[in-house]
């Protein structure tokens, strides 16, 4: 069984074009398209890593991580985050929630986004 | 003379400030002249006298309450078309990220098996889409700077070598145009302070240029980094197509491109300059550029040491 990874996006064309990637790599891949979902599958699923993406309906990248975080059964999850979201706050405040990476999304390939996947699930 | 500016941000005269500043000056001083003169050779009452000059201050008042509403509206003015930038390549940014993510699965050849002659137009598509990116990501560079939303990182990092990495970045792009780049740096150098992947901006930008801009045929960049000062220095020398005198002092604005950049031929948005020049100057340096038209230009940028 491939490693479970949840990915918190709302543009659906995104959502495909990592599920194709990613299922091909022998992930498996679920998707939520907005913050709610997002939440409630991390909770329910508990998945090996999730991909945030900071701009999102309902609930806000953000806000959805200080919720994980609260969480004791999701407290510990690895996040990626991969976003067009290119603020220093932002940032600074990611990172101090935890995530293990902070990606702009127009900066990196899918081939290195797979790579610090890969690198995470391994640590 | 006053109309000039005026008439570029249609504003009509009895707003433009240039115009109204002139008026009010002159109105001073036909006003201390006038109550002056009525003051001593016409009105004995004193009352009058002060009513008058009273009456003269409020007009005056009034004039430079126009003169001021304008610099808001222009400012205001100014804010939102900065904050439009901002939002339009924010907004862009989505749909250019789903089209480099999809291309990248195609020419993957995960999806089925791409033909050599397809494969060209993918290259193409590949190109322009990461050229659509890059334009955006300066565009809302831009817009931070000027809405003073730009911040800097301080942290600790070894300068020269950082150069030297970003030179091996640039080496196939240098070798598609038929330059050597030549590097040489002062050994031992001390760490500096400041935001890396900005001052890295800094240097790809001028990296760039310096290539972009080369004659055709071989040619030779020579970069320098050095001590100076308490600074460190860098230097970019080129052999490449120059810029004419009487435009080197619009170099750094922003969108500006010299009248001899062959413009299809060479890409680019003239945004670069202005962003480093920005980075580097909030970063606490300097940036200076010296240029002969058709025999290069040498741009060079000081960083202070901690």
């Amino acid at each position: 069984m491939g490693k479970k990874i949840l990915f918190i996006e709302d543009e659906s064309a995104l959502q495909k074009t990592f599920g194709d990637f990613l299922g091909k790599e022998g992930f498996e891949l679920i998707s939520a398209l907005d913050g709610e979902t997002g939440l409630k599958l991390a909770e329910k699923e508990i998945p090996d890593l999730i991909l945030l993406d900071l701009i999102l309906p309902k609930i806000e990248g953000i806000e959805l991580l200080k919720k994980l975080r609260e969480n004791p059964k999701t407290k510990d999850i690895p996040v990626i985050v991969l976003t067009n979201v290119e603020d220093f706050k932002k940032l600074q405040e990611a990172l101090e929630l935890g995530v293990k990476a902070y990606l702009v999304k127009t900066d990196f390939t899918l081939e290195e986004v797979l790579e610090k996947i890969k690198q995470e699930l391994k640590e | 003379m006053f109309f000039k500016e005026c008439k570029r941000y249609q504003i009509p005269l009895y707003q433009c400030p240039s115009f109204l500043f002139f008026i009010l000056g002159l109105m001073t001083i036909f006003s201390i002249l006038a109550s002056y003169f009525i003051g001593t050779k016409i009105i004995d009452n004193p009352l009058i006298v002060a009513l008058i000059c009273l009456f003269l201050a409020l007009f005056l008042l009034i004039l430079s309450y126009f003169a001021t509403k304008t610099f808001e509206v222009l400012a205001e003015t100014n804010r939102i078309k900065s904050e439009f930038i901002h939002l339009a390549s924010h907004q862009l940014r989505t749909p250019i990220t789903n089209l480099k993510f999809a291309i990248e699965i195609l020419m993957s050849g995960k999806k089925g098996k791409i033909e050599p002659e397809q494969l060209e137009y993918f290259q193409i598509l590949k190109e322009n889409v990461l050229r659509m990116g890059d334009l955006t990501k300066d565009l809302i560079l831009v817009s931070k700077i000027e809405s003073g939303n730009f911040e800097l990182k301080k942290e600790e990092f070894d300068f020269s070598e950082l150069v030297e990495n970003t030179i091996k970045e640039f080496s196939n792009f240098a070798k598609a145009h038929n330059v050597n780049l030549k590097y040489f740096s002062e050994k031992d150098l001390p760490k500096i302070h400041g935001d890396k992947d900005r001052i890295k901006n800094v240097i790809e930008i001028l990296l760039d240029n310096a290539i972009k801009y080369s004659k055709k045929g071989e040619s030779i960049v020579e970069i320098k980094v050095y001590k100076k000062n308490k600074k460190i220095c860098f230097e970019i020398k080129d052999e490449g197509i120059g810029i004419p005198q009487k435009e080197q002092k619009h170099i750094f604005e922003k969108f500006f491109r010299a009248s001899n950049v062959p413009k299809n031929e060479i890409p680019g948005t003239g945004l670069g300059l202005f962003i480093a020049k920005s980075i580097v100057e909030r970063s606490g340096g300097k940036i200076n550029l010296k240029s002969e038209e058709g025999k290069g230009t040498t741009v060079s940028f000081t960083l202070p040491l901690s």
